[in-house]
């Protein structure tokens, strides 16, 4: 039957698919086994594209633990590094310690605002090229095309009896996805210690338990997201489409068949005239190329990943059939009724949404960098004791005990001068240090250090209960300074 | 039983049960589901064999050992054990440190002897002295710069080790007369000496006309103990009278109380509880609190 078909239509190499979309939501059973998916290779620019995007991901995941960057003597060199036991957060120049945790959301801030103006724009762009589930998944497709062929001898093959040829070609695929998974999961670790000391440990046993249990788990998660479960894993496991569908509106540019010029579709005639009748030969060559199984004929779909791969697929059927491409093509849901409906088709992309993601993007950013700027070296802390709140001495004088926290965020093992403003007479030392007035500590590189202060105010000096105290720290040889304010707690005069 | 019936959307058989209209399908469990059940039945054979698993006889230690020989009580006294060892060497300079300025000059002997005395601290001292060492009646605040038995390093750490009226051969010991309850002084007499008490330490509230009166008493009364000034005398834990710091309350009622009824605060010896490094980090600990006396400064007893 189908040989009856293929004649219809009009040039050479031109084939139709007897397919069905996988996930038809008209077809679609409420109880249903998945069907196996076996996307056929296409060629075009966003195939192209996605060959690129993919080898620009997977170079800087697995590269960038191997960049380096130069803190000096006391931090690590490492130019992206979650360093755990440190408590440091090392992104290229930004460092980030637990206290500043808030950068770290700034950072995811400004992700999420660029991926709300790129939906916004593009509509899911994120799944289709920058997922990591699109690229692995991608990448393990690609890799069972060198194994087991493209689509019509992977069908058949798992049609197949088991033989030895077979067997080999799946053993080899599998292989070859758990090399793939496992490097996946051993570039994973290296952003959490040294890259290249963590490499020559790996293999002798040296390194830590977690290690290999992030290796193990991630080994295993990319083995089965990437090589098994796929386009579940899209449909039915992430909630991003959910939430994206949210980002998006009518006038995102998204992949779309234009109906107008597709419809009616069917088989075509070499020669025959294309009057009266639409563009679209019903080939299905878009529906095997999809990865997510889905026939993007049948309007926008939750399934559809925007890969863009049914464009290419189409597009090169039209130049076959001497049509202008572009049947399938990224458009706006607007455009589409509006040529449906004979109008022109309007682009609009400066939209109040857009602009609003814009410009909180913008602000978000420009916060991000005045705090990264200006982001102090030196933190100071100060916290009284509570329990007991104050102390009388025998001579009737009253004592305060303080716990002074001062943060070096430096490179260097500094010095600083601690002044101290308080009640009239205050008297006070420092413990394990005997010092007066005006006194200096020493704080190593990048470390926090705890000194504990006594301050004594004379019976008769004290006129209320509660007087402020002001802490006033500062590197010597730097007019940096930061100061901390606390109270002085006596009981009142008596 | 009820009438086989199949599910016409899914072909699929039900239960036979019906509620309102809605059936069950009696669909097999899942096979990956089985596998793990399978697979955690297997697993359990395995762990009875390797693991402490089943009751046995007494002479069996009362369970099966397994093959692995696992035991919690032994992994937790390694687990102790490993903990002291890594100790060991703190203790060890702990225990021949000499005296708070050796333990102070090294900065992460400090550190660790800070640490330790704190949670010892929290441990044993916090029931009676509060768990910031404020006291309460009764019971000294550590914090405050007055010590009944020397405030000295060496004092705080002999304290320590003996404790105050405890059973300690060699306690710290000393007693106030109970004057008022085992009948030494008359109701007057008692208020005439609270009121030269207050005097001396510049409280207000007492008669200055009984000034005269509370004076005599207490130089025959108090004086042995507590000097001829009030000053008190810490070779025998008499508080000092003419200070801020009072350890019954400085109200009239209060003082008059503690003459009448005669205080007998008791703290346990530690020694033989503790073992000797741990009592050093105590007494780091407290003196640290800021009170601490110099030693020269306590041995100088006659003081400023
Ligand atoms: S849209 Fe293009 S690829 Fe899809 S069936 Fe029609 S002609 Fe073929
Ligand atoms: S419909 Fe097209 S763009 Fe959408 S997932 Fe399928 S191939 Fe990709």
């Amino acid at each position: 039957m189908s040989t009856a078909r293929h004649n219809l239509i009009s040039a050479p190499g031109v084939e139709t698919h007897q397919v069905e979309a996988v996930n038809d939501a008209t077809q679609r059973k409420l109880y249903k086994k998945r069907e196996q998916i076996y996307p056929k290779l296409v060629h075009g620019k966003f195939r192209f594209a996605k060959w690129v995007f993919m080898l620009l991901a997977l170079g800087a995941y697995y590269f960038i633990p191997f960049l380096r960057w130069d803190r000096g003597a006391s931090a690590p060199d490492q130019a992206v590094l979650i360093d755990f036991e440190g408590r440091r957060f090392y992104f290229f120049f930004i460092e980030i310690w637990p206290q500043e945790i808030y950068y770290v959301s700034g950072l995811l801030i400004i992700a999420a605002l660029a991926l709300f103006l790129v939906s916004a724009l593009f509509g899911r762009v994120w799944c289709g090229y920058a997922c990591p589930q699109t690229v692995w998944t991608d990448l393990f497709i690609a890799v069972e095309r060198i194994f087991e062929g493209d689509r019509n001898k992977r069908i058949k093959l798992d049609r197949a009896k088991w033989s030895f040829n077979k067997a080999w070609r799946k053993t080899g695929k599998h292989a070859v996805w758990l090399l793939i998974a496992g490097a996946t999961g051993g570039a994973w670790i290296l952003y959490f210690h040294d890259a290249y000391d963590t490499l020559s440990h790996f293999f002798t046993g040296g390194s830590p338990m977690s290690a290999y249990l992030f290796f193990g788990v991630l080994t295993f998660t990319t083995y089965t997201l990437a090589g098994t479960m796929r386009e579940q894993v899209c449909t039915y496991m992430c909630p991003w489409p959910r939430i994206q569908a949210a980002m998006t509106d009518r006038d995102a540019l998204n992949v779309a068949y234009r109906v107008d010029r597709g419809e009616p579709r069917g088989p075509h005639k070499k020669g025959e005239s294309w009057d009266g009748r639409g563009d679209c030969i019903d080939c299905k060559a878009c529906v095997v190329a999809c990865p997510m199984g889905i026939d993007i004929r049948n309007g926008s779909q939750l399934e559809c990943i925007q890969c863009a791969l049914c464009i290419d697929a189409c597009d090169d059927i039209m130049k076959k059939v001497d049509r202008p491409t572009g049947l399938i093509s990224y458009d706006t849901d607007i455009n589409i009724d509006r040529r449906q409906a004979g109008l022109a088709p309007v682009y609009k992309f400066l939209r109040p949404r857009v602009l609003v993601y814009a410009v909180s993007l913008a602000i978000a950013g420009s916060i991000m960098l005045f705090g990264l700027t200006t982001r102090a070296s030196l933190d100071v802390n100060v916290t009284r004791d509570r329990n007991p709140n104050f102390v009388t001495l025998s001579d009737g004088s009253v004592r305060n005990g303080y716990t002074l926290k001062i943060i070096n965020r430096t490179h260097d093992d500094l010095e600083y001068t601690v002044e101290i403003d308080g009640p009239d007479g205050l008297e006070w030392r420092i413990l394990g240090q005997e010092a007066t007035r005006g006194l200096t500590v020493d704080v190593p590189a990048e470390r926090t250090q705890d000194f504990r202060l006594f301050l004594t105010v004379p019976r008769d000096t004290i006129t209320t209960s509660n007087e402020s105290v002001v802490f006033t720290v500062s590197p010597q040889g730097s007019d940096e300074t930061r100061t901390a304010e606390t109270v002085f707690l006596s009981g009142g005069p008596r | 039983m009820s009438e086989k019936h199949i599910d016409e959307e899914t072909g699929t058989e039900t239960t036979g049960h019906e509620w309102d209209g809605i059936r069950e399908l009696d669909n097999p469990l899942p096979r990956w589901w089985l596998w793990i059940f399978y697979a955690s039945i297997a697993w359990s054979v395995v762990y009875w064999v390797l693991m402490p698993a089943w009751p046995a006889p007494p002479g069996m230690q009362g369970h099966t050992t397994g093959v692995v020989g696992n035991s919690e009580r032994v992994n937790v006294a390694n687990d102790l054990n490993a903990l002291q060892a890594s100790r060991a060497d703190f203790f060890t300079r702990l225990e021949a440190a000499d005296g708070y300025g050796a333990i102070e000059s090294d900065p992460a002997l400090f550190r660790f002897a800070l640490a330790a005395g704190e949670s010892t601290f929290g441990n044993f001292c916090s029931t009676c002295h509060g768990a910031g060492a404020q006291g309460f009646v009764g019971y000294p605040n550590l914090n405050d710069d007055v010590w009944l038995w020397g405030g000295s390093f060496e004092d705080i750490r002999h304290t320590l080790v003996v404790g105050i009226r405890s059973d300690h051969p060699e306690t710290r010991f000393s007693q106030m007369p109970a004057y008022g309850a085992d009948g030494l002084l008359s109701r007057e007499e008692i208020r005439h000496v609270r009121d030269y008490v207050l005097s001396l330490s510049g409280e207000t509230g007492f008669d200055a006309a009984a000034l005269d009166a509370g004076g005599a008493v207490f130089a025959n009364q108090c004086a042995t103990c507590h000097g001829d000034n009030g000053m008190g005398d810490q070779s025998q834990g008499a508080p000092n009278l003419t200070d801020a710091v009072w350890l019954y309350g400085s109200s009239p009622e209060e003082i008059e109380n503690t003459i009448w009824r005669g205080p007998y605060g008791v703290m346990p010896a530690w020694e033989g509880r503790l073992n000797d490094p741990t009592i050093t980090a105590l007494a780091t600990y407290v003196y640290s609190l800021g009170g601490g006396e110099a030693a020269a400064e306590a041995e100088g007893a006659a003081g400023e």
